[in-house]
Formats: C-alpha cells, structure tokens, sequence
C-alpha cells in the first residue's frame, strides 16, 4: 500500500510530468533542428531573459540617461546633452581641490570613497585573517564562536545601521557607558575623523563573518602534513605563517580582497543610515551622492545621477575583471597541481 | 449543454475570477497617506464612516512614510501611476500632476469659498482648477521647554522678542540645565524660511524666478553657523546630515535635550502625546528678526491625481472630507489648525486632548498666522520654493561643518538653484 507521503508526491510532481510530456515532442524537435547548442539555448532562455530584463535593459537605459538633461522619466521627453552630464562631473581646474569643481559634492564622495576603500578593505582583510587563523585553531566552542561572528552577516544593513546608531549617538549607549565610568562623552557622529572611522568600523562588523568564512575555508584546505613536517623541523610559528600558511592561503586571500574591494566601493545602506553622510560631507560616499542627486534630493537631476553611476560603474567592471582574472589563474593552479 | 461548451466557460470563469484579484475594482479608491502625529487614524475612522454611507465605493488608505510621499511618489505621478489621492506638502511643484476635480464635484463653488485662499498653492501658475484642499495649515514657530527655564531661573522672553533674546536666554539654560545645546531648528530650508524673511529675505526675483541670495537670508545664515560653532545650536540636525536630507529636533526637546526647539505647529500633537506631564512647554511664535516676526505657512493638502480610473469616486470622497463638519471634526481630533475658511469663521474648535499645554499652544499659532511677513506669505505658492530650500539646508549645514566659507555656501546656493532651474526646464 503506498505512503501517504509517496501520494502527496505524486500528485505534486504530476502536473509537472504531464506538462514536460506535454512538450516533449516540440522539444524533440528543436534538438533535432538545432543540436545540442540549441537545446543549451533553450535552457538558459529563462534565466538570460530575466537578466536581460532587469540588469542588461536598465544598464541601457542608464547609459541613454546620462546623455540627456531634465527632470521627465521618460526619454522621449528629454533633452539629449552628449558628454555633458559627464563633463560636468569632470569639470574641476584642480582635482585636489573639490571647490574648484562644477560638481564638488561629487569630487568630495569620490574621495571619500577612495579613502574609505583603502582604509576599510585594508583593516577588514587584516581582521578577517586574524579572526580566521583563531578560530581554525582547536577552540573549545569553535562552532558557537564561527557562528558569533557570522551572525552580523545575517542582519539587514539597515538594522546593523540603526543598531550602530543606537550606541554611537549623542546620548548612545556607549556615551553612556563612558559616562559611568567617568569619561568625558564623545560625539561619534558629529566629529568628521570618529564618524568616517565609525563607518569603517560598523561596515567591517557587519561583513567580517563572510570573508573569515571564505578564509577558513581556505586555511582548512591547507595539508596538515605541511604544519607536522615544519613542527618537526623546529620551525618557529611566524616563519609557518609566512612560508606555508599565507602562500597556500594567497588564492583565497586574492579572491577575498577584490570582493571586498567592489563592496566597499558600493558602501552604502549601513553607512547612510549611520551617519547620513555626515558631519557636513565627511561620509559622503559615491552611492550615496548618486542617491541623492537621482532621487532624494530636493535638486533632482537623474541625468547627472546616471552619468555618476556610469563612471562608478566602469571602477567596478575593472574590479571584477580583476577578480574573474585570479579565478582563472586560480583554476589553472589546480589544473596543474 | 456538451461537455466541450462547459470546459470553456468554467475556463472563461477561472480567468475573470483571476483577472479581479489582481486588477483594481471600479470604485476603489486608493489613498497615499503619511502621519505626523495621530491622524491616520482619525481619517481611516473617517473613511469607514464614509464606506458605510457609500458602500458601492471601497476607499484603501495606505498609510506610509513621509519620505515615500517625498521620493516615490514624484516617480510614480510621472510614469502617469499612483494612487488616486494624496497627501502631499511638495503640493506647486507636482501641480501637473493633479486632477481637476471641478466637473465631477456637485459644488464646485463650496471648495473656492471655503479652500479658495489655498487654491494656488496647489495648482498649476494661471490654472483656476480645483485640485484638492489642504487637510491642515501649518506655520513654523518654536516652542520652549518651560520647566527648564523655570529651573534655571531665566526668564522666558516676551513678545517682541529677538532671536538673539531667544537664543541667549536658551544658553544660559543651557549652562544652568547641562543640557545637550540651547537650541535647535529642524534640518530643512523651509524651517529657515520664515526667520530668513524676518531678517528681510526675499527668494523671489523680478521675473518670478528664483533671486540670489540676499542680505536677510546671509544675516540669518551667519548667525546660525555662528551659534553651532558656539555650541548653542544642537550640531546632531544640522551637520550630521549631508544634501538635503531633513531631519527633525523633536526627539531632543522632547527629551529635555534642548530648551528651545523651532519647528511648526504640526509637531503640536507629536509634543504632547510625547512629553505628557514629564514638563511643561509652550509655544512661542517666531522670534523677530530686523524685518519682522514671521514664521513660514504651509501645510499638508490632499490632492487628486490626474491618472485615476475613479474620478467621480475621487470626487465623492474628497466632498465628504472637505465637509466643515468633517473638516471640525478632524481639526479637533488631530490638533491641527484648520484650511476650511467656514471652520475657521465660526471658530470655537474643542480640542480633543486633556493636555493643559495644547490649547494655548494652538492660540499662539493662530495668533502668529497674522504676523506672516507678504515674503514668506508667497513662498508656498512659488515654483522654486523647494528647489531653494534644498540649495539651503545642502550649502549652509557644509558651512556649519566648516567644509568651506559662508560666502562661498552663498554662491554654491546661487549655483546649485539656478542649475536645478535649468534642468527643470526654467532657464
């Protein structure tokens, strides 16, 4: 007699069968009329359509608007402006000087994106090789401490900002804890160098759980055999960490830094809500500066906004191109090994 | 009846069935609502009522944040979408978006006499359509946390007022209480609005387009960088904030944080349900400047949208709500000051609150309605009004952070207008 389980089975998957029976004989043909390339077509026609639809037709438009000028949505409506949008951004008679620029917010959110990338990635992929080395080594509890610094990961960037918000504030948590303790109260957000190294470190809190994990994974692929051969050598620990551990970990490590590096170009949600882009511009990211002039602002110019995402854009596919470079290498590594 | 005939109209059925549950029913009537303080309720209290009297029209209100009414809702009224009604304040500059509600309403005049002196500030320039009306004025003034004042053993000051008096008496709470700054004004080129004009501002050039920035707005600009590199204007508004964000003070006076807050008459209700008996506070009016005591008018109107499917249904549902008894009631309910000129007239509004501190609040802000200097009286009905108020709060809060000098947020501002003018299609 069958299992209720087994019935409630079949009566899932039958309408599932009777509509692959259903276009059996058309995909028959097909195959016959295309081979197997067509059939791989086939297949991947769903997938390609909704990219198509919702990455590569935006990335089009996207490129149309930053060409016009106006506040319509529609592009029929608006003016076609070439380069303008882009020469706007550009126009500055000194680039170490953003109030010699046409577009100062946007020489300032470019160079506080650049700063924040170099600082942020740096102390993140330092912190996230320390945490990983600690917690691949035989800790009591190790899985309750992987999943403790995995758990930020899992939180809404919105919620890691508000959380942050809610200690570093004025009259915070933290400033209040200080205050217990009889400190003179610090006003995190406001102070431009506390708020930008606030941003940093709330950003890195909340993605370190991801690269330790990438990293982890790496060092557990590292052969044991090598750590016995240099303990029994006598080798001191730094010279293991420089010569077997850090040259086997390379290619994890070169994959989690050009992740990194994309993501922290693209900072925004935790940043924004944290500090707003403030003191005055101090946190002012690239994102945000695309944000505000496309959408939020009372000044809307979603042409000049298009333009901006394009040239953020063009860092970005350098950066990924970077990456899909030492995958490739990475995999030929492999190969050879 | 075959087999055959039966399978296709269960066919037909099935996709009528499906199409209902995912088209809008005629009749429905759609509402984009956002709250300040408790009148959501008060209007989904006032549409149920308004169902039941009309049951062939079923009216959804979706309440939402303000700052969807602000950015997403532009977005939709231009891809010719949205909701049927609104609740706007940007109310000039979507003007083309709105409906012209005169054909479909039974008394057309109803609404030019008793909303007429409103009519502009939500219609396009020229227009005589009737759009909407506004579910409340507003007028910017400050209030000020009495019980602190008496604490420190200041005295409040009286009318006349300046706003150096204001903020001088605040400071020296300020350094009797320890609290957090002396003073506070939301972070919005609209709140500056009303004390920029009483230093003798004028936004509005000869030909109706936006004038460069003028000596009233840089007396106040000066005067406010001044006091936050004091220490006496809060910091966390202002300059912890980049664009034009808006951010609001009410959680600091609401926390004592602040002894003086400047902000408007829709933070009424907020303030008392908020504060309750943990102090006493007043409102003050708007502290005068060289040229005058004004705060900034405005309010919230709600509006027809052009792109409805339902317009006498629109129309239905906009006659109950500007109905003077409606209106009374909604006014009471929510403590805000009343649009309808017939509600107004006749006066005798009972306040539905118990809190000692709303009632004359409310008093001072009918009283400073008088004292709008004509500047500040034609802003919410000027195009570039919020353009303006954008290039303000965005340059004078980078001046308050020192990022660059006042007189170069002065040209930023000039700049920053007439380009946003430009792109508009202005010149």
């Amino acid at each position: 007699m069958p299992r209720v389980s087994e019935i409630a089975g079949a009566v899932v998957t039958a309408p599932l069968a009777w509509a692959a029976q259903a276009i059996d004989p058309a995909l028959r043909f097909w195959q016959r009329l295309t081979g197997q390339g067509g059939m791989a077509a086939f297949f991947l026609l769903p997938n390609m359509t909704v990219f198509g639809l919702f990455v590569i037709l935006p990335l089009i438009f996207n490129f149309a608007y930053s060409m016009t000028s106006g506040t319509a949505l529609f592009l029929a409506d608006r003016e076609f402006v070439g380069l303008a949008q882009f020469q706007r951004l550009l126009d500055c008679s000194d680039f170490t000087d953003p109030a010699t620029c046409q577009e100062d917010q946007f020489l300032i959110a470019v160079r506080n994106t650049a700063l924040f990338v170099v600082l942020q990635v740096t102390l993140l992929i330092v912190t996230a090789t320390i945490t990983a080395l600690i917690l691949n080594r035989e800790l009591r509890g190790r899985s309750f401490w992987r999943a403790v610094f995995f758990f930020p990961v899992l939180l809404s960037p919105v919620v890691v900002g508000l959380i942050w918000r809610w200690i570093l504030q004025r009259d915070g948590l933290l400033n209040a804890g200080m205050a217990g303790v009889g400190l003179e109260p610090i006003n995190w957000l406001i102070e431009r160098n506390w708020a930008f190294a606030a941003a940093i470190g709330v950003t890195i809190w909340a993605h370190l759980g991801f690269y330790t994990l990438i990293l982890l994974a790496g060092l557990q692929a590292i052969p044991k055999d090598l750590y016995e051969a240099a303990e029994m050598d006598g080798t001191r620990p730094g010279r293991v960490f420089w010569r077997i551990t850090l040259p086997l970990l390379m290619p994890n490590l070169l994959v989690v830094i050009v992740l990194a590096l994309i993501r922290a170009v693209q900072v925004f949600d935790e940043a924004f809500v944290l500090t707003g882009g403030g003191p005055g511009t101090a946190t002012l990211f690239l994102t945000q500066y695309i944000y505000e002039v496309g959408f939020a602002s009372l000044l809307k110019n979603p042409g000049l906004a298009a333009a901006a995402s394009i040239l953020m854009g063009g860092v970005l596919v350098v950066l990924t191109l970077l990456q899909l470079a030492i995958g490739k290498r990475n995999e030929k590594r492999a190969k050879l090994k | 009846m075959t087999t055959r005939n039966l399978r296709a109209k269960g066919a037909l059925a099935a996709l009528a069935l499906g199409l209902m549950s995912t088209t809008a029913l005629a009749g429905d009537v759609r509402i984009m609502w956002y709250s300040d303080g408790v009148e959501g309720e008060v209007i989904q209290d006032l549409l149920n009522r308004f169902m039941e009297a009309n049951p062939g029209i079923n009216v959804i209100l979706d309440n939402v944040a303000y700052k969807v009414v602000q950015e997403q809702l532009p977005i939709q009224l231009e891809a010719g979408e949205g909701p049927d009604i609104a609740r706007v304040t940007n109310l000039k500059l979507l003007a083309s978006h709105w409906l012209d509600l005169t054909p479909h309403l039974a008394d057309p005049e109803y609404f030019n006499t008793n909303f007429g002196a409103y009519a502009d500030w939500m219609r396009e320039d020229g227009s005589s359509a009737i759009n909407g009306f506004m579910t409340q004025l507003t007028l910017t003034g400050g209030f000020a946390n009495q019980t602190l004042f008496e604490q420190a053993g200041v005295e409040m000051p009286g009318e006349g007022a300046t706003w150096d008096d204001w903020v001088n008496a605040a400071a020296a709470v300020q350094a009797s209480q320890g609290t957090a700054a002396a003073f506070a004004i939301d972070r919005s080129g609209h709140r500056i609005s009303g004390p920029n004009v009483s230093y003798g501002a004028n936004y509005i050039g000869a030909d109706g387009k936006p004038a460069p920035v003028d000596a009233g707005t840089k007396e106040f600009a000066q005067k406010l960088v001044q006091w936050v590199a004091d220490g006496k204007m809060l910091k966390d508004t202002w300059v912890a904030a980049s664009g034009s964000t808006y951010r609001a003070a009410a959680d600091d006076f609401v926390n004592a944080q602040i002894p003086f807050y400047y902000s408007g008459s829709w933070q009424i209700a907020q303030l008392s349900s908020k504060i309750g008996d943990a102090f006493d506070w007043v409102a003050t009016g708007s502290p005068c400047g060289t040229a005058g005591c004004s705060g900034l008018a405005g309010g919230a109107g709600l509006v027809a949208v052009k792109y409805t499917q339902n317009a006498a249904e629109v129309a239905k549902v906009m006659e109950f709500l500007a109905q003077e008894d409606v209106v009374r009631e909604f006014s009471e309910r929510t403590l805000f000051l009343p649009a309808h000129k017939g509600v107004v007239e006749k006066g005798g509004l009972v306040w539905q609150t118990e809190d000692k501190n709303v009632g004359p609040a409310l008093d001072v802000f009918i009283a400073a309605s008088t004292q709008i200097a004509p500047n500040a009286a034609s802003l919410p009905s000027w195009t570039w009004a919020t353009v303006y108020y954008g290039a303000l709060a965005n340059r004078i809060s980078q001046a308050m952070a020192g990022e660059m000098s006042l007189d170069d947020a002065f040209a930023r501002i000039d700049t920053d207008v007439a380009e946003a003018v430009a792109a508009a299609g202005g010149n």
